[in-house]
């Protein structure tokens, strides 16, 4: 009779430890923002990957709008061919940048086209020239920008998608704009995205609805490179503990039916 | 003898050979093969096993970390994102060692709870729980300078946070805090340091851990009725009864901490952490890992610093003392009914504790973290005196094989004596 | 006390200790043979597992990634020669002249100690290219420099152990075994090469 209660005892406090880390990361990441849209992205889910076109068209959306400002600097080039580009089309876009190199052998150094072993470009030298070029807001750097925000993908797509006119009676600052779900409402961001910004190489329209969805799954792609291949590796791992579970289950039966 | 060798019974020639100058084939098989252990262990004496491995998993998954990891402020960051995108396999090194972290203290949180629920700590086991309370100290520093680490925004306002707390000694409070950073906030001679320690330290805690299982198979192993085999009707040979039933756990183990690290390995950690440190912007709401979260809210439950840095330190202290704070002759609490329930409110306010600790200090939360704590310190200090006097306890049974029946009559020689084991 | 422990567990027990003691022939036999499996399946699972340790030794994707070094010929002036990194090695690049590669042309391949007509280690015979490292053991050899020694053949001499190359890079005198290492590399346009 004394046993159940304890195995319930048990459970509740395994069981217990993980929920009450869980509800923790929604209260602290709400504030006082509406709750984030839920955009139904191709890599939710558990077995959920990257639609590669959508990824693609969220490069050229980074490369044409958010490169002026945000640096991606954890990423290469050659990371491309994660998003389903051939090297050639990889050299292609490295080539399109000037990238410092040197110094020469007179000592200076200078400029040279891309390769794709080459980092991103980052567009400011330094945090200080950032911020002087953007009335002292600093561009974050876009690398990891998914895992780094609270609701992740769905609050870079919330966001993008976020500015609207102040309600009445909210006072917004010189330089600052109205955004529904950034914290304190108010981002020195302007408005990124407008209708038509870029013309997609694949014909689809780009709509601010399109191009933030496009560049959220590029930038969840850049900060989970080795999502798709660490889900699947997952997939075998827990089958093959499945089974050895049920083996060495079968063997502690055996061992234990003696004693019994 | 004659010679000074040791006798050996190996048949295997090499094995013989070894044994004979240095018996370690013999310890083994005493200690882990024939090491007489109670028949009626429940799956929670799995526990120390699992924190075992989960000791062992972190050394591995560190040593390779190590080998691309820059201790330096400005690499720092970049050298950890290196691993997750280069380094072959980096990211499952770096999300099992991070994860392990947490499944680390989940083991050792109801490895530490078995102890209380069963009365491990009570004579003749007080050293080898206190020898636990010591490793639970390492695990703990050990797991907040690897925090620092990454040299994430947690990293590095959870570094001076919690370094500030020495500041809270009166007179040298200061001189140690500069003393811990080397310098005069946290910057690059503390992380150099940190990383150091944060490598030698496992390996200390290899030690105290070789030690706590010395004392371990000195008293032998607690049992869920806490009371002494009386023979060997009462005990089962270690191998292969316990290898095997510790290795069914393990598999469960590693099912769970595996859909953790492939399938979830951001949910315990914090996503400012993946900002890099910023000297000069403290996020708006710091939080520590989730294992230290009850600790945190003991310190935020106290309105003066040093009375809060002194009663956070003494909630894990206290474990020191207990053997001698419970002063009742039964271990089991399920033979302690009231005990038991204050054990079970403890554990509730552990977890209340954990959840004030993830909150803004303001409004419930912090009504809820002094009632906590208050019960917290209760339990040891009050409840478990006063009801070793006190308490009527139900009556033991005879021996592990013969647990005692309802009404307290011999069992009859034919009836099938299940062990606990199996429920 | 402990060996008298465990080869009786439960012995006191009547119905327990025959049951342990004379286990079913059947159910003994079933019971191996699932061992196996389960040892099996245990050994493979400790394998996998050592894989990626293993695996992160090796290196890593931006350490490949500038695994092909490029080469701009075209300020290399004939007769000189320039060292280059390729994977954090020397390599030569030198601009033969006429004599050098007509020297190294005409050495009968009977004479080496490791035969290689020149032909068979230039793309293009004004352009040599090659791993600065001693066949022998590892040093870097001297030649580079119009002011270096060159050895008795006119390439280049190793000074540890005083190995001499020829024009072409091959072993001509002293203790190493080979020829200089002539690395894989393409001409990807007149006056570039890709080494790698």
């Amino acid at each position: 009779m004394r046993r159940p209660l304890l195995h319930k005892l048990a459970a509740a406090f395994g069981a217990a430890a993980l929920l009450a880390v869980a509800p923790a990361a929604p209260v602290r990441a709400a504030g006082e923002a509406p709750p984030l849209p839920d955009t139904r992205f191709s890599f939710e889910g558990l077995f959920g990957t990257f639609d590669r076109a959508s990824a693609q068209r969220g490069l050229q959306v980074y490369m044409e709008v958010c490169a002026n400002c945000h640096s991606l600097r954890q990423l290469s080039y050659r990371n491309l061919t994660g998003i389903g580009l051939s090297d050639a089309q990889v050299r292609a876009i490295a080539a399109t940048v000037q990238v410092q190199d040197g110094p020469n052998d007179e000592g200076q150094m200078f400029e040279r086209p891309g390769r794709p072993s080459d980092r991103f470009r980052r567009p400011f030298p330094n945090d200080a020239a950032a911020r002087a070029a953007n009335n002292g807001a600093l561009p974050p750097d876009l690398s990891v920008i998914v895992k780094a925000r609270a609701g992740g993908a769905d609050y870079i797509y919330a966001l993008l998608t976020g500015y609207a006119d102040p309600p009445a009676g909210v006072e917004v600052m010189e330089g600052m704009h109205y955004n529904r779900y950034f914290p304190g409402n108010q981002i020195a961001m302007a408005p990124p995205l407008n209708d038509g910004q870029v013309t997609f190489h694949d014909g689809t329209r780009a709509t601010v609805d399109q191009m933030a969805r496009d560049v959220t799954t590029f930038l969840a792609w850049a900060a989970e490179p080795e999502l798709e291949e660490r889900r699947a590796l997952g997939v075998k791992v827990v089958l093959f503990l499945t089974i050895l579970g049920g083996l060495v289950y079968a063997v502690k039966r055996k061992v234990w039916a003696e004693v019994h | 003898m004659a010679s000074g060798l040791h006798q050996s019974d190996f048949k295997n020639p090499v094995v013989r050979w070894i044994d004979a100058r240095l018996p370690v084939f013999t310890m083994m098989e005493k200690e882990y093969g024939t090491f007489p252990t109670p028949r009626n262990f429940n799956y929670l004496w799995n526990f120390g096993a699992l924190a075992m491995v989960t000791l062992l998993i972190m050394i591995a998954t560190g040593i390779f970390l190590a080998m691309n990891y820059t201790p330096h402020v400005n690499h720092a960051f970049d050298s950890v994102e290196r691993i997750m995108r280069d380094v072959n396999y980096g990211w499952l090194l770096r999300y099992v060692h991070a994860n392990g972290a947490s499944m680390f203290f989940i083991v050792v949180y109801v490895h530490i709870w078995r102890g209380l629920y069963y009365g491990s700590y009570k004579a003749p086991r007080e050293l080898l729980w206190m020898l636990g309370v010591v490793i639970f100290l390492l695990m703990m520093a050990t797991a907040f300078m690897g925090y620092v680490l990454p040299w994430g925004q947690m990293s590095f306002w959870g570094a001076t946070v919690i370094t500030n707390l020495f500041s809270a000694i009166p007179l040298v409070g200061d001189s140690i805090v500069t003393w811990l950073w080397g310098g005069f906030s946290v910057d690059n001679p503390t992380l150099n340091r940190f990383f150091s320690l944060h490598y030698l330290l496992p390996f200390v805690i290899v030690g105290v851990v070789f030690l706590h299982v010395a004392a371990l198979h000195i008293t032998g192993s607690n049992n869920p009725l806490g009371i002494d085999p009386k023979g060997p009707q009462d005990t089962v040979p270690f191998h292969p009864y316990y290898t095997v039933k510790d290795s069914v756990g393990l598999v469960a183990y590693f099912v769970v901490f595996a859909v953790l690290v492939f399938f979830f390995p951001n949910l315990l950690g914090h996503p400012d952490n993946y900002i890099p440190a910023n000297p000069l912007v403290t996020p708006p709401h710091i939080v520590p890992e989730w294992y230290f979260l009850p600790y945190y809210a003991i310190l935020r439950a106290v309105p003066n610093k040093l009375g809060g840095v002194v009663l956070m330190f003494s909630s894990i202290l206290i474990l020191f003392v207990l053997p001698w704070l419970d002063t009742s002759p039964v271990r089991s609490m399920r033979f302690r009914p009231i005990a038991r329930i204050a054990l079970l409110l403890w554990t509730v306010a552990f977890f209340v504790l954990m959840w004030c600790g993830s909150q803004p200090p303001e409004g419930i939360a912090v009504v809820l973290a002094r009632i906590g704590t208050a019960y917290y310190f209760a339990y040891f200090l009050v409840i478990l005196p006063l009801l070793g006097r006190l308490e009527r306890t139900l009556p033991l049974p005879e021996s592990i094989s013969r647990p005692v029946l309802r009404g307290g009559g011999p069992l009859p020689a034919g009836a099938a004596v299940k062990p606990m084991e199996k429920a | 006390m402990a060996e008298t422990l465990a080869t009786h567990p439960g012995a006191p027990l009547g119905a327990e200790a025959a049951h342990g003691a004379e286990p079913e022939h059947g159910g003994g036999k079933r019971r191996d043979f699932l061992k196996l499996v389960t040892g099996a399946f245990a050994v493979v699972g400790t394998g996998a597992i050592v894989w990626p340790f293993i695996s992160s030794m090796n290196p890593s994707r931006d350490v490949l990634a500038l695994s092909t070094t490029e080469v701009d010929l075209s300020p290399i002036q004939v007769g000189q020669a320039v060292t280059v990194v390729w994977r954090g090695k020397p390599v030569f690049v030198r601009h033969r002249t006429q004599q050098d590669i007509e020297a190294a042309q005409q050495v009968p391949v009977s004479e080496l100690r490791d035969p290689q007509t020149d032909a068979q280690r230039v793309i293009k015979p004004e352009w040599l290219v090659m791993i600065g490292i001693c066949t022998h053991l590892g040093c870097v050899p001297l030649g580079q420099k119009p002011t270096d020694p060159h050895g008795d053949y006119g390439g280049w001499f190793c000074p540890c152990h005083g190995s001499h190359y020829d024009t072409s890079g091959r072993i001509r005198k002293g203790p190493a075994p080979k020829n200089l290492v002539v690395p894989p590399y393409t001409f990807t346009s007149d006056t570039q090469i890709r080494i790698g």
